[in-house]
């Protein structure tokens, strides 16, 4: 064969990779924006359906303190409020027992226990949220009514200021038992989060400190934990997320009342209980829209949160990059 | 400690630092036992209820009527497997794909990186909203619910799992294997496909099959869209019973054997979905690339 044609032959066989190559990265681009035209789906057509609660209420509908499906009135300041009190009670008792978790972990569990009880951990996570609803309505639920609730109406209850927190019938089930259940099941994410972060700590710091001859506790309270700051800010955020739109578990447990009261003993409702409970019975064109306008506040909360974390643990990361 | 030891174990400022490391670590311990002992708690509790309801009947017996006695999940157990294995068919290659453009393209564009980014948000977006809108633009529109729709909703959860376990395992692939490839004249889409993606084969899988047990327990997004259905039903395109929306059905019903069935389907559940997460940590594990 002359140079020439070599020469040819070798032109066709990259011009024919570069084709190749171009449809290879537009395919692929395709579907990876598949992903972006759900979630520009999800919002239009939430928009889309919420609009006529919009309409109705304006804005008011998310400060209105009514969820009155007899009487065709709505509002979501009850749900709204019920889903930050369920999360933010399942924040409170997750987070410090997910920095136990991280801790026993990364710096004081034996290395041959670690993957096993790492795992055992995660596999909470894995636990479908309607077996942590029938396991939080028909076992822990009672327990907690019998033993608990009295035990906190008698102390806590009696206190100044925070008693009103505590008051009302002890049934067990209530926006504190939805708040318990959801830390359990965020444990696994915010644990995860952490164990990740504090992992990435230069073993330089930790060492020096040891040096000076720091406890392990102060170690992990004073150089581990102001090192991964954001990290672990990030995963509570994660953890929040998963919290606010988590919605089996919640129905289950929460009792499902369209009423807003101080106590954290009464049932209460969610955004996300409110739509599994209502939507498929919803008869009117305006329940269904305000059920719409529910889940469009809910996707936003949630969105912002996500994002938040998504931020702090990108920031937490190039941190990684240059140690 | 011995008299020549540097360090006064009576100074009251050592006494209170030790005292603190060990309440430290005592919490610490007792956060871990309090994970551990939840999830046996958890464990004992479906097995307890649910094993007097695990016979012959549960796979063969459809859904009993209200009230009734016997029966089984038999309706439940294969709707089920037909959504999560419809969305497994669909969401595995879109989340595929998806996941090789952001590893190849992800450092130099931005679209590439947005995407990343939201797939991320709907990683834990919340699952009732995922129902909510396959229910706004599909089930709205043909105007009943179906097997079809539940496996939408299924698919639109699992793709961003899949997305996300296969760029981050692409992204372990080393730069030298790739660079080999190139230097041997092989196009983009070749090194992609048949060295990166080959590389990282059980990651991937470990990536698909978390998504099915992801999906397999979400009730959820099951409620407006399969919603349920009595009887034996393989016709995708009507409503269709399925094991999460059943479970939810029959544990709050006042019915005693609607109960029972609920624990046994829970068990069932909950031991097929963590069993597919170890399945998949141990798979990874073995041939996770150095």
């Amino acid at each position: 064969m002359s140079d020439a044609a070599a020469h040819a032959a070798m032109q066709s066989v990259m011009r024919k990779q570069r084709v190749q190559d171009f449809i290879f990265h537009k395919v692929t681009m395709l579907f990876a924006l598949s992903v972006l035209f759900v979630l520009v789906g999800i919002i239009i057509s939430l928009f889309i359906g919420a609009a006529p609660a919009f309409k109705e209420y304006g804005l008011g509908f998310i400060t209105t303190n009514e969820w009155d499906p007899v009487n065709d009135q709505y509002g979501a300041a009850i749900a709204i409020v019920g889903t930050l009190v369920t999360s933010g009670i399942a924040l409170l008792i997750a987070f410090p027992v997910s920095f136990g978790i991280a801790l026993f972990l990364t710096e004081i569990c034996p290395v041959w226990l670690r993957r096993p009880l790492g795992t055992a951990v995660e596999l909470l996570a894995g636990v479908p949220s309607i077996i942590y609803g029938m396991w939080g309505l028909f076992v822990f639920a009672p327990l907690f009514g019998d033993y608990v609730q009295p035990l906190l109406k008698a102390t806590l209850g009696q206190l100044p200021w925070i008693g009103v927190l505590f008051q009302g019938p002890t049934m067990g089930i209530g926006v504190l038992t939805a708040g318990l259940i959801l830390a359990v099941m965020i444990i696994p994410f915010i644990s995860s989060v952490m164990r990740d972060v504090f992992e990435i700590v230069p073993a330089v710091l930790k060492e020096s400190a040891y040096g000076l001859g720091c406890t392990r506790w102060e170690v992990v309270r004073k150089v581990v934990l102001p090192y991964t700051k954001t990290g672990v800010v990030g995963g509570v955020m994660l953890g929040l997320g998963r919290a606010l739109g988590e919605t089996m578990a919640v129905t289950f447990v929460i009792g499902n009342a369209n009423r807003l009261t101080a106590s954290i003993l009464s049932p209460g409702n969610s955004i996300a209980s409110t739509l599994a409970n209502e939507f498929a019975e919803a008869s009117t064109t305006l329940h269904v829209s305000s059920l719409y306008a529910l889940a469009l506040i809910l996707f936003v909360i949630t969105f912002i949160v996500l994002s938040a974390a998504k931020l702090m643990l990108m920031g937490m990361s190039r941190k990684e990059g240059v140690k | 400690m011995s008299a020549n030891s540097v360090i006064n174990t009576n100074n009251p400022v050592y006494k209170k630092r030790l005292l603190m490391h060990r309440i430290g670590i005592a919490l610490s311990i007792g956060a871990m036992a309090f994970g551990i002992l939840t999830l046996l708690w958890i464990l004992a509790t479906l097995l307890i209820n649910g094993f007097s309801a695990l016979s012959g009947a549960m796979f063969t017996a459809t859904t009993p009527a209200p009230g009734s006695e016997g029966g089984g999940l038999a309706n439940a157990i294969f709707g089920s497997l037909m959504m999560v294995g419809i969305s497994t068919l669909v969401s595995t290659p879109i989340g595929i794909l998806a996941g090789i453009y952001l590893a190849e393209y992800g450092e130099e564009n931005k679209v590439a990186q947005v995407t990343r980014f939201v797939t991320d948000i709907m990683l834990s977006a919340p699952s009732i909203v995922i129902g909510l809108f396959v229910y706004a633009f599909y089930v709205a529109n043909v105007k009943h619910f179906s097997g079809y729709a539940g496996s939408i909703a299924l698919a639109l959860i699992a793709i961003p799992v899949v997305v996300r376990t296969t760029d981050n395992m692409l992204r372990l692939v080393p730069n030298s294997l790739l660079e080999a490839a190139f230097a041997l004249g092989a196009p983009r889409w070749k090194v992609a496909m048949m060295v990166r993606l080959r590389a990282v084969k059980a990651g991937v899988v470990t990536g698909v099959l978390l998504a099915v047990a992801r999906v397999s327990g979400e009730t959820a997004p099951l409620l407006f869209t399969a919603l349920n259905n009595q009887f034996f039903s393989a016709d995708m395109n009507q409503p269709m019973a399925n094991l999460p929306v059943v479970i939810y059905q029959f544990a709050m019903s006042p019915y005693d054997n609607w109960r029972s069935l609920a624990w046994g389907g829970a068990l069932l559940v909950t031991f097929s979905v963590l069993g597919l997460n170890i399945l998949s940590r141990t798979l990874f594990a073995q041939k996770a690339p150095k």
